[in-house]
This record gives C-alpha cells, sequence and structure tokens, in this order.
C-alpha cells in the first residue's frame, strides 16, 4: 500500500501497540538542554532509574548562557546553577555534552543536524517545542514536556497515537529573496496558528526542493507555530550532501546502507494524505508579523489589518488586543513602521547561510541612528568559526551589529539579552508572544535579511528593492 | 501523580484565544530546576504591575485589579474556561506545574495545543474540550453567576452545570486509566522492556547507523 513519508519512519518505530490505538514508540535521539531536563533527571535520581541507552542523548547548554562577556562566566545565580545542573546530571548519567566553551555548543537545534546527531529517518525529540527543526532531515521530531524528557531517558520510548497527516505544497519557482522563514510565515499566515493542531505535517512542491537544508530548517522549524508537533521534508541529494560527513555521520559500507535506505525516505506517488494545502510560491512576498500571534503577519508591501475585515469577534478581539499592546494602528503600511532594536540568531535563523544573506544586505552600509542595538548570534561555535572564515563578523561589526557568542539569547530573553518594556524589535526568530524577548517587548518577525536591512535603515524595508553599498 | 477522578469547583474564565505558553509562565521562572513554586507567578505579566522574579514574595506586589484571577468572586477556583488554542507554543511543563499549583485541576476550552495537552495528563490535569457553543454557554453563565461551580467527573466523562445540564467530553481510554489512578507511565512502560529489547535487536541489524 502506498504509505506517505511519515508514515514510512513512523511505521519503523512502532514497538508495540495498544488497545486504544496508541503505540509504544522507539525514540532514536534525545537532545537535551539545561531548562527542561533538570527535573527530568531528578526523577530518575528519586526513582532509582538508569538512561535506557545513554547514547541516545545529547545534550549542550542553550537557552541561558550568556553571549557576551564569556570571560566571567553565567553571572545570573539562578540561570548558574542551571546550567551547572546540566553539566552533573550528564556526568552522573554518562551522558555525552557540548558544554560552554567547547566549540561544538550552541543553540540544540543548530547543533544536532550540524554534528549528525540527527540523521534522515531517525524519530528525535527535545524538551523543546522547536524540535520540529530536525524534519528538515525527513526525521520525526517532536518536542515534549519534562515528564516524557524522563519517559524516553529512562524507556528510550514514548507512549503516542498517530497523528493525521497533512501535506503542505508549494509549486513553482521561489522569487528571489524569499527564504524558509518567509514561507514559514506565509503558510501560517494561511492555515492560522491552529491550523495544524493534530497533525504531522510534510512540505513538498518544487519550492520547497529548491530550499537548502537550512531553509528546510527554517521552515520545519515554525511547523510548531502553525499547532503541529512535527514538520518534515523527504530526503532528496541536497539531505544526503548536508549529512554527508558530519561528525555523527555513518561512513564506509554503513554509510552505503544508510543511504539506501534514506532514498526510499519519500511519500509514495499514490500516498493519501488527511488534508492536502496548495500554494503558490510566486504569491510569497518577504513576510513581517504586525500582532502578537506569528498567525498576524502580512507581506512587507501591506499593512495593518482593518478591524471590520476580522472573520468573527474572537479575532476581533485578538487583534484589538494586539494593536495595544504592539502599539500600532490599523491600516499602517508596514515599512512605516520603525524599529528600536535588531535581534538575527535563534534556532530558526542562526545558521551560516542566514548570516550570509544578512551580511550582503549590510555590508558597506552603517546601522540607522535611531537603533539602540543590532545584534547577530551565532547558533553554534562552529557557526560563528565559519562566519569569521568568511568574514562575515568583520561585515556586521563595520556596519554597527555586535557580534556575539553563541546561544539561544533574545529569541525568549532568558538571559540578559532581551527587550524593555514599549521597545520595537525586528527579530528573525520564531515567536512575537507577548513579552516573549522580555516585558513589553514588541516583536516584528522577519528573515535574516529583512532584519539586517531595518537595522540599515531604521524601519521595515522590502528587501526586494535593495541596492548594495556604492550602487 | 495526583490522581483526577472528580472535581467539584469554582470557575474562573479567561476569555482569551491563543494564550500561550509564555503568558502562562514568563520565561525568567524557567531557570527554576524544581516543579514546584510556580503558583504565585501563573500569568505573572497579566497579573501584576511589576515584572516578577524567580522566587520573590508576591504578597505585597501590586496588582492588575481587572485581570480575572484577581477579581475577588473567583479567589479558590479550581476550573478554568478557556479559548480555542489554549497552551500554545513552547513545550515548557512548567505551564502545567504553574496551574496546579495554583490550584486549578481542570481547563475547559474548545482546543488545546497538542504538547500542552499531554503535558497536562502528566501532571495530574484534566484538559476537558467542549464545543464552542458550549463554551460560550458556560463563559455567559460563569459571568452572570457569582460562585458558579461545575462538577466535572473523569470516569462518567462529564461537566454539569449547576442547573443539572450535562456536557460530555472524549478523552483516550489509556490516559484516562493514568490520570484516575495517578499512575507513572513510565512504570507502565518498562514492564514492556522485553519488547524494547527486542526491537532493538533488529533495528541494530536493519539500520546499525542508528546505534553508533
Amino acid at each position: 500500500m502506498a504509505k506517505t513519508l511519515f508514515e514510512k519512519v513512523w511505521q519503523q518505530h512502532v514497538v508495540s501497540e495498544n488497545d486504544d490505538g496508541s503505540v509504544l514508540l522507539y525514540i532514536d535521539r534525545q537532545l537535551v538542554h539545561e531548562v527542561t531536563s533538570p527535573q527530568a533527571f531528578e526523577g530518575l535520581r528519586i526513582a532509582g532509574r538508569k538512561p535506557w541507552r545513554i547514547s541516545a542523548s545529547v545534550a549542550t547548554p542553550d537557552h541561558n548562557v550568556p553571549t557576551t562577556g564569556l570571560e566571567h562566566g553565567i553571572t545570573d545565580p539562578v540561570a548558574k546553577t542551571q546550567v551547572e545542573a546540566l553539566d552533573s546530571n550528564c556526568e552522573e548519567f554518562g551522558i555525552t555534552e557540548f558544554k560552554m566553551g567547547d566549540i561544538r555548543q550552541g543553540i540544540v537545534h543548530v547543533v544536532g543536524p550540524e554534528q549528525g546527531l540527527v540523521l534522515p529517518g531517525m524519530t528525535v525529540v527535545c524538551g523543546d517545542s522547536h524540535t520540529s527543526t530536525h524534519g528538515a532531515l525527513a526525521a520525526i521530531a517532536m518536542g515534549i514536556g519534562t515528564s516524557e524528557v524522563e519517559h524516553v531517558l529512562a524507556t528510550q520510548t514514548l507512549i503516542q497515537k498517530k497523528p493525521k497527516v497533512m501535506r503542505i505544497n508549494v509549486d513553482g519557482d521561489l522569487p528571489e529573496g524569499i527564504t524558509g522563514k518567509d514561507v514559514a510565515l506565509y503558510i501560517i499566515g494561511e492555515i492560522g496558528t491552529a491550523g495544524g493542531t493534530g497533525f504531522a505535517i510534510e512540505f513538498a512542491g518544487s519550492a520547497i526542493r529548491q530550499l537548502s537544508m537550512e531553509g528546510r530548517m527554517s521552515l520545519c522549524n515554525m511547523t510548531i507555530e502553525a499547532g503541529a508537533r512535527c514538520g518534515m521534508v523527504a530526503v532528496d541529494d541536497v539531505t544526503i550532501d548536508y549529512v554527508k560527513g558530519r561528525p555523527f555521520s555513518p561512513t564506509g559500507e554503513v554509510w552505503d546502507k544508510s543511504e539506501a535506505a534514506w532514498r526510499e525516505l519519500h511519500s509514495d506517488d499514490d500516498a493519501v494524505f488527511d488534508q492536502e494545502v496548495h500554494l503558490n510560491a510566486a504569491d510569497i512576498v518577504p513576510q513581517v508579523s504586525w500582532g502578537t500571534s506569528p498567525e498576524m503577519v502580512v507581506s512587507i508591501t501591506g499593512s495593518t489589518p482593518n478591524l471590520n475585515d476580522a472573520k468573527d469577534e474572537v479575532q476581533r478581539e485578538g487583534w484589538t488586543r494586539a494593536f495595544e499592546y504592539m502599539g500600532l494602528k490599523e491600516n499602517t503600511p508596514m515599512q512605516d513602521i520603525s524599529v528600536d532594536k535588531v535581534f538575527i540568531g535563534s534556532c530558526t535563523n542562526a545558521r551560516i547561510e542566514d548570516f550570509r544573506a544578512a551580511a550582503a544586505i549590510a555590508k558597506g552600509y552603517k546601522v540607522a541612528g535611531n537603533i539602540k542595538l543590532a545584534m547577530v548570534v551565532p547558533g553554534s561555535g562552529l557557526v560563528k568559526a565559519q562566519a569569521e572564515a568568511e568574514g562575515l563578523d568583520k561585515i556586521f561589526m563595520d556596519a554597527g551589529f555586535e557580534w556575539r557568542a553563541p546561544g539561544c539569547s533574545m529569541c525568549l530573553a532568558m538571559n540578559a539579552d532581551r527587550l524593555d518594556a514599549g521597545e520595537r524589535c525586528a527579530s528573525t526568530s520564531n515567536r512575537n508572544f507577548e513579552g516573549r524577548q522580555g516585558a513589553g517587548g514588541r516583536t516584528h518577525l522577519v528573515s535574516p535579511a529583512m532584519a539586517a536591512a531595518a537595522a540599515i535603515k531604521g524601519h521595515f524595508v522590502d528587501i526586494r528593492d535593495w541596492k548594495k553599498a556604492g550602487e | 501523580m495526583q490522581a483526577f477522578t472528580k472535581l467539584d469547583g469554582l470557575v474562573v474564565p479567561l476569555d482569551r484565544a491563543n494564550v500561550d505558553t509564555d503568558a502562562i509562565i514568563p520565561k525568567q521562572f524557567l531557570k527554576s530546576i524544581k516543579r514546584t513554586g510556580y503558583g504565585p507567578f501563573l500569568f505573572d505579566e497579566w497579573r501584576y504591575e511589576d515584572v516578577g522574579q524567580p522566587e520573590m514574595d508576591c504578597t505585597n506586589r501590586p496588582i492588575r485589579k481587572d485581570f480575572v484571577l484577581n477579581q475577588p468572586r473567583y479567589q479558590g477556583a479550581q476550573i478554568m474556561l478557556a479559548r480555542e488554542n489554549f497552551g500554545c507554543g513552547s513545550s515548557r511543563e512548567h505551564a502545567p506545574w504553574a496551574i496546579v499549583d495554583y490550584g486549578v485541576s481542570c481547563v475547559i476550552a474548545p482546543s488545546f495545543a497538542d504538547i500542552f495537552y499531554n503535558n497536562c495528563f502528566k501532571n495530574g490535569i484534566l484538559p476537558v474540550v467542549l464545543s464552542d457553543t458550549e463554551m460560550d454557554m458556560l463563559f455567559a453563565e460563569t459571568e452572570a453567576d457569582e460562585g458558579y461551580a461545575l462538577s466535572v467527573d473523569l470516569a462518567a466523562q462529564t461537566v454539569t452545570t449547576p442547573s443539572g445540564q450535562v456536557f460530555n467530553f472524549e478523552v483516550d481510554d489509556f490516559r484516562k486509566h493514568c490520570l484516575i489512578n495517578g499512575l507513572d507511565d513510565i512504570g507502565l512502560t518498562l514492564q514492556q522492556a522485553d519488547k524494547i529489547k527486542a526491537y532493538e535487536a533488529t533495528r541494530k541489524t536493519d539500520a546499525p547507523w542508528l546505534f553508533s
């Protein structure tokens, strides 16, 4: 029988089926960070349990780590305790950890694929909703809560009910300047933040195949913002080329065997989906969010909405609250909105391609006078080193951006990088919720090139019209 | 885990759609390495005028009087009404930890985000899904009638209003079984240890790259 990509990977991981239709699903890889794991390790200790398969888990601190002044260590004592707890838990239970100071340390969703710890066809979990990122490699990758982190540590499995499967087809050629981030925001604008609830999503179509691995990761990363726990892209040459030669990737005969198996990881031609969505790549222009939910997003050529266009009373109230929180009015052209801070980073957009795109915009320019802070935060020590080898750090610093050390940083503002109340930010992160980047902070989600352009001009602009410095 | 069987409790109405877990418990409280103590910081930014910090004493903090949790008539609520897509965003289990620590052990909404829904069952919270029409009625009655309480019966899968109207809800058998009995599902899964080992043995041959 014809199968979807999701069904193929799912069926390979079913250990047993329960009477109510749920299954015991085997988990190949668990990524661990400091925020959602201490209570899980404590649970193991209290119950006298050991991890089922130690080599399946790999850890790195990311949420709490400072991105500047690393020579002083973590100055926030509560954050320090949490990172130290990760160190001691990993040591006690024998789990591999890329600690602060290790060049491999960084945002867990950047580090996993970069190290070859995530491979096609795997089941991958992490106590973090953006685990969906790894679906770019045709893995079933899901965010879980801390109780499930403990369950996976203790049993290497999860009790799961099979979700429905939706295929989102983006057909046609991606227009110049349109990135995986724009595709993600456009899709969420179309289907809404609950559009994918109860589904696993497969992204397909010629525009998706044109995306680089980094672009596919940005797209799958934001699947959770559409309500779906996991998003996937089928294996093709882009996938295979990306995986080959990474530190934890297979080699030799095992590589040949694995590549042959991975080449099967695509939906069969006549596979049937529970829902299909068709979108045209040609319709996608650079996206900017205007409100406090990722579905409150418009094209850079557009304006904030008119309340009379709300589909119902609940949406109207949501928009009204969002306007008030964001300090914006109806029908405001997006290009008229000025920003105070710019953040280029996060598990959505802190990979080398993201920095190349942002640097291409910033090169030869200076950050506008109204910008209080423009910061670039690499996703890992290795991304940072690569960017520096290419001279991107110098381009950013010459333009007036700060070049920081790797971590989650101002995506969720657990460390010192945050917005003050009322500050407006062009951010390449994934959530524009109230208070996400700091209490009272106002977030606009954009691609790295759009964020860099907003830093240079001081307000949002359409990067399709961008002129390189000196032109 | 605390079992959930039947609950007769005061109801608090949170009339907002797409309430995210960042709103339920803001990031600064995620630095704790404990499972308890989050209740005073539930909905911190909506509840207080200042910005809360971990372990601070909340008794004298300035409160936002118009926020529903601060209204005298809803003090002691054990059941919360919410709108669509409740608990969206971050997977942080600190959100259900904060809700249960505050004293609420049942949330009723037209829909929940998947990860949050799942996390509730691990923490003795029953998430109940009712239709939009039923929710509209419950919101209207709660707001009209001070002291409005509901009776939630997990075994019977019913929500009963003070006037005796009964709404049925769905819940997976396995989750229901674990919640009613307060069971640790790790212990249950480990009863299948032999099956997990057998699965691994097969996969080590078929897909050795997964075990390097």
